[in-house]
């Protein structure tokens, strides 16, 4: 178990996951450094505050589960295992590289830390709520969290499990969705509309809570107090921005796909760095 | 098939609590026994089957033994990335299992025909696909997959299939069981064509021809070694099963006989043809258009035997 991390902690974390990322997909030239940069100061919670693991023991039967269900933002994904001391941070310059284990969409083969690879849309959730009833019928103490992505609500598979979560209400069970409100072509609300999303939740049993998914502060109030009601799981909508840290990359679609070149790494680095 | 499934499952369940179930909203007057006698390991994952195999990969992920059970084409094509992604890359323990393989849901319609299963399944890295013979393999075939640490795709029929093994033979995934050894032919039948080819070997046989006769019913892996020793030490080789003739079975036997060194013996597929039918009918009628049933297999295989020897003469 982690100690806990002091609020400039857990910003600071969130400034070196941004760093790690943006070299990483820019000496790969790889995309979804947008998808990155918004769900840093999350995992740095997460990481930080909430999981209970321990990265000598990677496979400690009773850890907390965290599946990364969007698996394209995959290189923050291994910054933070490895910043949380799962392995070497040196191991991040193989990223997407030929001959190294670090794909390009979150893998756990060879990557300790990693519970679940992901990258096709859809498939997180529906586990981890798998693994969230065996946890509740065996009267385990650990918890599951599954962090999500908006434009990833279009799968239905996501639908069945978040009803199938309510019916059985699987309160060791939270899922915290990375809200940044752009999806892979457009804006959220111009592809399928998600709002009234908390009201979706709750309808379906759940217990939703909406915050500003760039204040650590108001994310670990949020998730150290799962279940935010019994018997019902949680779900954590975090208000975010694409991009966030780099002005010009805020909300913009372009950086779903495009590598910062080695002049941009250089500006991007120095306004993460300054904020 | 079904029965012998069910009723092994349940007792395997009774002696490993890590045994589960968890179904697609269906199986009705199969599984009530089960969910009752095992609550804590029974699951109903409603009409929504890509959430099954998501629900069975993470429970297994925390070290159960999990079963999905499904009909048709639901339990696998539905959901078929995550038994891609979610189960056979995690190596997950699950056991994919469907019922009613093949036409046993005929006159149902064309969506309820599960006829490329095998095939699909069999493209997947570190799925193992076993359709046994008849109730006898059923029932080996579960507790072989329970012993297994890792996925498999177990293809079911429905119930009532007769009786082909009149004991219980040693049994082992991947190891082909030959019920009659030949010469002349050899027949090698995965699920419930083994019945037919058992009474058509038969039939053979007093028509004096030495016909060896394969149990295939693990299709991946595939007893690479029978199938070898059948195209060498005999002189026609057929497969049998009811699915399509392309990447089922006859497939998995084609690639392993392409590569061996010339000369052996050729090979015939009997199954379905690769099409949607378009005709209404129940499990025999269908089959027996697509010459399935007993007579037309008997008569496909006649004709190749003739016109060999009519060659050779």
């Amino acid at each position: 178990m982690n100690s806990r991390a002091t609020e400039d902690e857990l910003r600071s974390v969130a400034r070196k996951l941004r760093s790690h990322s943006l070299r990483m997909i820019s000496q790969a030239k790889t995309s979804h450094i947008g998808s990155c940069l918004s769900v840093a100061d999350i995992l740095a919670v997460m990481y930080g505050r909430i999981l209970r693991v321990d990265p000598r023991r990677p496979d400690w039967p009773d850890r907390d589960r965290l599946i990364m269900s969007k698996g394209h933002a995959a290189a923050i994904t291994y910054a933070a295992v490895a910043e949380a001391g799962f392995m070497p941070a040196e191991r991040l310059e193989g990223y997407a590289r030929n001959g190294s284990q670090l794909y390009g969409h979150v893998t756990h083969v060879g990557v300790p830390g990693i519970e679940f690879s992901s990258g096709s849309l859809g498939h997180g959730l529906p586990v981890g709520t798998g693994m969230a009833l065996a946890g509740k019928r065996a009267g385990a103490k650990w918890r599951v969290f599954v962090v999500m992505s908006d434009g990833e609500l279009d799968e239905g598979s996501n639908w069945e499990a978040i009803l199938f979560a309510g019916h059985h209400q699987l309160d060791n069970l939270t899922i915290v969705i990375d809200y940044n409100k752009i999806q892979s072509l457009d804006a959220v609300d111009k592809t399928l509309r998600l709002e009234p999303l908390a009201d979706k939740f709750r309808a379906f049993g759940w217990s939703p809570r909406e915050v500003d998914g760039h204040d650590v502060a108001a994310l670990s109030t949020a998730l150290e107090a799962v279940p935010l009601e019994k018997g019902r799981p949680s779900a954590i909508i975090a208000h975010t921005i694409k991009g966030k840290g780099v002005s010009w990359m805020e909300g913009k679609v372009l950086w779903h796909y495009r590598a910062p070149t080695p002049d941009e790494l250089v500006t991007a680095l120095a306004e993460v760095a300054a904020s | 098939m079904r029965t012998a499934f069910i009723q092994t499952l349940n007792e395997l369940a009774d002696r490993d609590p890590r045994v589960c179930l968890v179904v697609g909203d269906l199986g009705f007057s199969v599984i009530e026994e089960f969910a009752q006698k095992h609550p804590d390991q029974f699951v109903n994952a409603g009409v929504s089957e890509q959430n099954m195999i998501g629900l069975a990969a993470g429970m297994a992920l925390t070290g159960k033994i999990v079963f999905t059970y499904s009909i048709g084409n639901f339990a696998t094509l539905r959901c078929l990335e995550q038994i891609r992604n979610d189960v056979c890359y995690h190596r997950a323990n699950v056991k994919v299992v469907a019922v009613g393989g093949g036409l046993a849901y005929g006159n149902l319609g064309v969506t309820h025909h599960a006829s490329e299963d095998v095939a699909i399944m069999r493209a997947l890295p570190n799925m193992v696909v076993v359709a046994p013979g008849d109730p006898v393999e059923a029932r080996l075939a579960t507790r072989a997959v329970v012993a297994l640490d890792g996925p498999a795709y177990l293809r079911l029929g429905k119930a009532g299939e007769p009786l082909v093994h009149e004991n219980e033979p040693p049994f082992e995934l991947g190891r082909a069981i030959t019920l009659r050894d030949g010469t002349d032919l050899t027949l090698i039948a995965s699920g419930g064509m083994l019945a037919t080819a058992d009474k058509v070997a038969r039939t053979l046989a007093a028509q004096n021809l030495s016909v060896r006769l394969v149990s295939m019913h693990t299709v991946k892996p595939i007893d690479r070694e029978v199938v070898a020793r059948a195209a060498v030490e005999t002189a026609h080789v057929f497969t049998l099963e009811e699915h399509s003739i392309e990447g089922g079975l006859g497939g998995a036997v084609a690639e392993v006989m392409a590569e061996l060194d010339p000369g052996h013996a050729p090979l015939k597929r009997i199954g379905l043809r690769p099409e949607f039918n378009k005709t209404v009918g129940d499990q025999n009628y269908l089959k027996s258009l697509h010459g399935l049933d007993e007579e037309s297999v008997l008569k496909t295989i006649q004709q190749i035997i003739a016109r060999s020897y009519g060659r050779v003469g």
